[in-house]
């Protein structure tokens, strides 16, 4: 199964690259935008085939490499 | 006193570091490479600056679980003094062993110059060359020393003198990458541990464009001997 995981700033911590973004935007005539936030997309395939397995796995990955928890946090799709 | 200089693919600042420690201990540095599991009887490791493993995921992240970080998380238990200079101190945070973290710069750009910086304590093995209070001007090479912690880590380190190093300055360099506290270096709990953003070993020569950072070693020398 492949697994997605969605690595984000935590709110609060301040993202400077999705100000600039931001700023970018709204320098091309974009309007109404509010904060934004960059985040990094991991793509895992994984040969775990149960899906509770998995997400057990996946959390660990996170929690040990794939998200510093001090500034970031993480959602996981399975599919 | 004797040192060891821990080297990871894309470390890039540990032979200036080495004739730092050199040219104050009088004894070279033992280099050891990132694969290996043990270190050598040390009275001080060594994570030099760089770009470990590129900067890939987060600055620091897969140099902090290389082989050899095992030993140096083992050693640092025991008490044995670790110093992380710039993406050293970015290992130093991945691995735990110092808190918070180092974001992107808030100019977003890399910044290459001096600095200022003030001796917060220099009540350590790392600062005790220095005056309490004492400005002393280094350069810093980096992109991502936007120290962060939550505001009961920052009320803490503040709390317990375990800010060694503040950036300072009358002009357009104070705080120049956003800082939490404007923090350039932390202590951990038993002051053994040190992460700095600036490059001491890069202001020990006057032909280099300064000498400010020669106490560091010369005190750090002189309080492992």
């Amino acid at each position: 199964m492949k697994a997605r995981v969605h690595v984000s700033l935590k709110p609060g911590v301040l993202d400077p690259q999705g100000k600039a973004i931001g700023n970018a935007l709204a320098s091309l005539g974009f309007t109404g935008i509010g904060a934004v936030r960059q985040g990094k997309l991991i793509e895992l395939e994984l040969s775990e085939t149960d899906p509770l397995r998995a997400r057990a796995t996946v959390e660990a990955m996170c929690k040990e490499l794939l998200a510093n928890p001090v500034i970031e946090t993480y959602a996981i799709d399975l599919s | 006193m004797k040192s060891a200089v821990v080297i990871f693919p894309g470390s890039n600042r540990e032979r200036d570091l080495c004739l730092a420690l050199k040219r104050a201990t009088g004894r070279e540095p033992m280099r050891v490479w990132h694969r290996e599991t043990t270190l050598p009887e040390a009275d001080l490791i060594v994570l030099p600056g760089g770009f470990a493993y590129g900067d890939y995921l987060r600055c620091g992240a897969m140099a902090a679980h290389s082989p050899i970080m095992r030993a140096v998380r083992s050693r640092a238990e025991r008490g044995t003094p670790v110093l992380g200079i710039c993406n050293g101190f970015q290992i130093l945070t991945e691995a735990g062993l110092l808190p918070g973290a180092l974001l992107p710069n808030r100019s977003l750009r890399f910044t290459c110059r001096d600095i200022h910086m003030k001796v917060e304590n220099n009540q350590t093995i790392f600062t005790c060359g220095y005056e309490a209070g004492q400005t002393i001007r280094v350069p810093v090479a980096h992109h991502d020393g936007n120290y962060t912690a939550d505001p009961e880590t920052l009320d803490r380190l503040e709390g317990e003198g375990r800010i060694a190093f503040r950036y300072c300055g009358a002009d357009e360099d104070t705080n120049f990458n956003g800082s939490a506290r404007a923090i350039a270096g932390i202590l951990n709990a038993s002051r053994t541990v040190l992460g700095l953003m600036p490059h001491p070993e890069n202001a020990t020569d006057p032909d280099l464009g300064g000498t400010d950072g020669v106490a560091f070693f010369t005190g750090l020398a002189s309080a492992l001997q």
